[in-house]
């Protein structure tokens, strides 16, 4: 990694992915560009459907091979790999970028011991003997804190819970070791005491290895405490970026805002009406002109219905936002539907 | 969904669980382990019985068709007229010494049975064999690959599907037995029992290929192939390691459903006269030449057609076995 210094690890310019479908092109992924830097950790928030796991997909390259119409370019320590084939993509997956997926429950082979799983991806890479390559799995398991690591080897996941299966979902990824690895919605489907333990471990193992992470959630509160920069995407669009710090001490982007109001706070009363954000994300055939939270926004303009606000950057070093009339800034006037929400 | 099927106690105690001792991982999982291998023993003893019955009944036949050459049994081929349709129930009366008859030639039935099951059960089970991998093969390329691969392939099963079996098995046992010289005198071609194989091979590869594709299909896209794929796993590691597993189940049941249905079929083309010749023993000659002696000596026909009702009627049993089995699997999934 120190034979090109001055390249980030990850460079990601203007990417847009579609799908066509009967009704037209769907813009899941529309103009997204960021940089991350070895041992870095991106979140992408965003709520279902902003484009987030499709965005870590086509950095992946695990996309569909059919009806998919992809723009923009991705490269990897320099290396252009934003149209790549599968085949010129298997150089990578493994060892250079490796995935985490959001269900451990269907993320293993179910008629696959443990133990096999994690060697098989070892052989896949690296030419070591079979009993290397089982001390090597050990040693992963161990590393990802699976207790008694000898036992789960020759177990099949069924057998496991789902805390201890995502463990061994990330032991499989960090096999080879790779250099940035994608985490798509890793706890999403794990009880909420489970997914600190397995947040605590990719943290870890991040350290460890001085890997990227590009951690994929709907949940802010799992970004907060992990990434250094978050990202927040709404229906395919950064509309938000900035230093973790930056954008939860001085958040501009009303949608930023809204997904912070909706989650549950323990301070408050009980009784507390939750505040969700009213609406549905727009339809990514046809998207509104304008801003495309605008129909959600409780500060919404007509300029913002009419004209696509521009990512222009904050005051702060690396703060960027997509807004007219971002929060703590003071409108003209007060559009009709702000009641009760500001 | 197969995430389902845990049910609200189990959460409940694994919730419990987690939450008196939230630091110790190891604990998390004691609801998973307790309830997953007990399910699985409830239901293996509700098949208990059928499968045992259907099991033993396989090992008896095919035991008998194996050691029929050493067993103490008259010779298949050898005419007694004393014993000529006589047997269990026949008008003509009963033949002592020869547990279930002889045929209108005077053969030993039991013999006869034992040596036809020898034949059948090779035909039908090599045929499936063939069936099974050329059908396994390409339900497999066509259900990971998709695109033109699966349309191509899809379509050629779907024109062999649309022929009747037993007629396009007709067509090429007729094919195969007559081999056309270049006078364009047609000439004896393939032995009568491997022209049987492979049209019976044949007629089975578009079953087992359909269902290979199906299964396939649904495997392909669970995460763990896309994960597998992830790790910068080939296609054929991913296609043999990750997906074959998971849809042999499926293939092995229909497979043993496939035999059964290819001893049927052996009988059919018996009757048709497009089996082997008249004096080896299958079960499905043996019916057929039995057929003009029905009035007075039923038990030349239905003896065989019995061994043929319990083999298939066995296999299926079998058959679902194995599917029940492995769906234990699926659902603690």
């Amino acid at each position: 990694m120190s034979e090109h210094p001055a390249v980030p690890l990850l460079e990601v310019a203007d990417v847009a992915t579609g799908f066509e479908t009967l009704r037209g092109l769907v813009r899941a992924v529309d103009g997204v560009s960021f940089t991350l830097e070895r041992g870095r950790t991106l979140g992408i928030v965003g709520e279902s459907g902003s484009g987030k796991t499709v965005l870590s997909r086509s950095i992946m390259g695990l996309l569909p091979h059919h009806g998919v119409v992809r723009r923009g370019s991705i490269r990897f320590e320099g290396t252009e790999i934003g149209h790549a084939s599968p085949k010129e993509m298997r150089r990578f997956w493994g060892d250079a970028m490796a995935m985490v997926f959001q269900d451990p429950m269907t993320s293993l082979n179910p008629v696959m011991k443990i133990g096999k799983q994690i060697t098989e991806a070892i052989h896949t890479h690296l030419d070591v003997t079979r009993q290397f390559g089982n001390e090597l799995a050990l040693s992963l398991l161990e590393s990802v804190r699976v207790p008694d690591p000898e036992r789960r080897m020759g177990e099949y996941p069924h057998q496991l819970s789902g805390g201890l299966r995502q463990r061994i979902c990330i032991a499989v990824a960090l096999a080879c070791g790779p250099q940035l690895l994608l985490a798509d919605e890793p706890t999403t489907a794990l009880d909420v005491t489970v997914q600190a333990q397995v947040l605590d471990v990719l943290a870890q193992q991040q350290r460890e290895r001085f890997m990227a992470v590009i951690l994929v959630t709907h949940d802010l509160g799992v970004v907060a405490g992990r990434a250094d920069d978050v990202l927040v995407m709404y229906a395919g669009q950064v509309v938000e970026k900035a230093p973790t710090a930056t954008l939860f001490g001085n958040m501009k982007m009303p949608y930023t805002e809204a997904l912070l109001r909706s989650i549950p706070k323990l301070s408050e009363p009980s009784h507390t009406r939750l505040a969700a954000i009213p609406g549905r994300p727009p339809d990514l055939v046809a998207p509104p002109p304008g801003c495309r939270f605008a129909p959600r926004c409780p500060y919404a303009q007509d300029k913002c219905r009419e004209e696509m606000p521009p990512l222009v950057a904050a005051e702060a070093p690396g703060h960027e936002y997509r807004c007219w009339f971002p929060v703590g800034s003071t409108p003209v006037s007060i559009g009709p539907s702000s009641g009760g929400v500001a | 969904m197969p995430e389902q099927p845990e049910t609200a106690l189990d959460a409940i105690t694994r919730d419990a669980a987690d939450h008196a001792t939230p630091a110790d991982a190891g604990t998390v999982d004691f609801a998973a382990v307790t309830s997953g291998p007990e399910t699985a023993r409830r239901r293996r003893r509700g098949l208990r019985v059928g499968t045992w019955v259907a099991g033993a009944w396989m090992v008896f036949v095919i035991g008998g068709a194996i050691l029929a050459p050493w067993l103490p049994l008259d010779d298949p081929q050898n005419s007694v007229t004393d014993l000529a349709r006589k047997g269990p129930f026949a008008k003509a009366g009963t033949a002592p010494g020869h547990l279930l008859g002889g045929d209108l030639n005077g053969r030993d039935m039991l013999s006869r049975l034992l040596w036809g099951g020898r034949t059948t059960l090779v035909i039908a089970t090599v045929a499936v064999l063939i069936g099974f991998v050329i059908g396994g093969l390409l339900g497999l390329l066509a259900g990971y690959f998709r695109g033109r691969t699966d349309t191509i392939l899809a379509g050629l099963f779907d024109v062999f599907l649309s022929v009747p079996a037993v007629i396009l098995a007709l067509a090429l046992v007729t094919i195969l037995r007559t081999q056309p010289s270049a006078s364009g005198r047609s000439s004896a071609g393939l032995d009568p029992e491997v022209a049987l194989i492979i049209a019976l091979g044949i007629v089975s590869i578009p079953v087992l290929g359909r269902i290979t594709r199906a299964s396939t299909m649904s495997w392909s896209e669970r995460e763990f192939v896309v994960a597998a794929r992830a790790q910068g796993a080939r296609h054929l590691r991913v296609l043999f390691r990750e997906v074959l597993p998971n849809v042999l189940p499926a293939m092995l049941s229909i497979a043993l459903l496939g035999i059964a249905i290819a001893i049927v079929a052996e009988g059919t083309l018996s009757i048709l006269g497009a089996s082997v010749q008249a004096d080896q023993p299958t079960w499905g000659n043996m019916i057929a030449s039995g057929r003009q002696v029905i009035a007075i000596a039923p038990h030349v026909v239905f003896e065989p057609a019995l061994m043929i009702f319990f083999t298939v009627l066995a296999l299926n049993f079998l058959g679902d076995a194995i599917r029940a089995r492995f769906d234990v699997r699926e659902g603690a999934l």
